[in-house]
């Protein structure tokens, strides 16, 4: 009795190792995360218009319908990234999510505080690499690292009301994600 | 063979307690540094590169990009303020103030993420659309028919959920407890 008792409580231990083990395995082993669901449709550093989710087909799950969302799944083993995106009439924002949907940077358009928002995305060797002789403390230029190879940035544009969503679409559409 | 299976059952017993906890935590949402206010409740911790082991695996499970703190913080409501599941064959009135924000949405969801089919192709309002009272409060009312007013269409769904967006907001940065942050009430009306 005692034994399988020990038994037991042997088990459940085990068991919250098991658990913590799973819940950090979850997102390295999921297969319908963002980053998967958008993988098929996005091609690598290029910025691409996301379909307005509807009931029928969304991008990823929980999407703001009142926004225009465009991605940049980006991959920085070739080199830096430079991000432009020209702001809209109401609210723009653009977030860094790492491979893992991970959002570790973000930032709109009254904090960038100019027309067009211009970020350089680089991991963290990278910028370590940069010539010293370059003012990369200067003001004008925003640094932005990622902690993985690859991830994917949303800029997303509100459409206070249904009638603007065809300006916040366009003004997304001359968003840039490219080689710097 | 008393060996083999006592050690048997003690994995069985681990994996049976592992890994329904792992997904209790998933579909339930467990994750540190919740902020609830009424029936409202947001992780802004989610939002940045430090969110923990749990927001993440929630987070790639539901397979959406979490809003970023510097962009905004997210508020979810699954049921109304007396604890009774949010039910789309009822009316439900969400009314009140919400906190200083330059925009917020509101937007249903079904409980998986996604929107609900509705004749007017509604899916929310965004703070430029709503009607307000003179005294700058709302009345939105989330029913299966039509109504005056800021009426939001649930489809007639069993369960939904209400997701309140605020933009560029210092709520979940600098709030460390509900009590200065307002947010509106969630109220069942009536039910069939």
């Amino acid at each position: 009795m005692i034994r399988w008792l020990l038994l037991l409580v042997g088990g459940a231990l085990l068991g919250g190792i098991v658990h913590l083990g799973s819940v950090m395995l979850v997102p390295r082993t999921a297969t319908q995360d963002a980053y998967s669901r958008l993988a098929p449709s996005a091609p690598v550093n290029t910025v691409v218009p996301l379909a307005a989710p509807t009931p029928e087909n969304e991008a990823t799950t929980f999407m703001d319908p009142a926004f225009a969302t465009a991605v940049c799944r980006y991959d920085l083993s070739q080199g830096a990234l430079k991000l432009t995106v020209p702001v809209s009439q109401s609210y723009t924002s653009v977030t860094f999510y790492t491979r893992y949907d991970v959002a570790y940077y973000a930032i709109n358009d009254r904090a960038a505080g100019r027309r067009v928002i211009e970020l350089d995305l680089m991991t963290t060797e990278q910028r370590n690499q940069l010539p010293e002789d370059e003012d990369v403390t200067a003001a004008d230029r925003l640094i932005v690292e990622s902690p993985t190879l690859t991830g994917i940035i949303a800029v997303r544009a509100l459409a206070a009301e249904p009638g603007l969503m065809p300006a916040a679409r366009a003004a997304l559409a001359s968003a840039q994600c490219k080689r710097s | 063979m008393r060996l083999l299976f006592g050690s048997l059952f003690a994995f069985l017993v681990a994996a049976a307690v592992g890994l329904g906890a792992t997904y209790l935590t998933l579909t339930r949402g467990a994750a540190f540094g919740t902020m609830s206010i009424g029936a409202w409740t947001a992780r802004p911790k989610s939002g940045t590169a430090d969110a923990d082991p749990y927001a993440r695996a929630e987070i790639a499970r539901a397979g959406r990009l979490p809003t970023g703190i510097g962009d905004g913080v997210a508020f979810t409501a699954q049921t109304d303020d007396a604890g009774k599941p949010l039910d789309g064959r009822c009316e439900v009135v969400v009314s009140g103030v919400t906190p200083a924000a330059r925009f917020w949405t509101m937007t249903l969801y079904t409980v998986d993420g996604s929107l609900v089919a509705n004749s007017l192709n509604r899916y929310g309002f965004t703070s430029e659309e709503i009607v307000r009272h003179a005294d700058g409060s709302f009345d939105m009312t989330i029913s299966p028919r039509a109504s005056s007013g800021n009426w939001l269409p649930t489809g007639g769904i069993e369960h939904y959920l209400l997701m309140l967006r605020f933009y560029d907001t210092a709520v979940g940065v600098s709030a460390r407890t509900g009590r200065e942050v307002p947010m509106p009430s969630v109220t069942t009306r009536s039910c069939p």
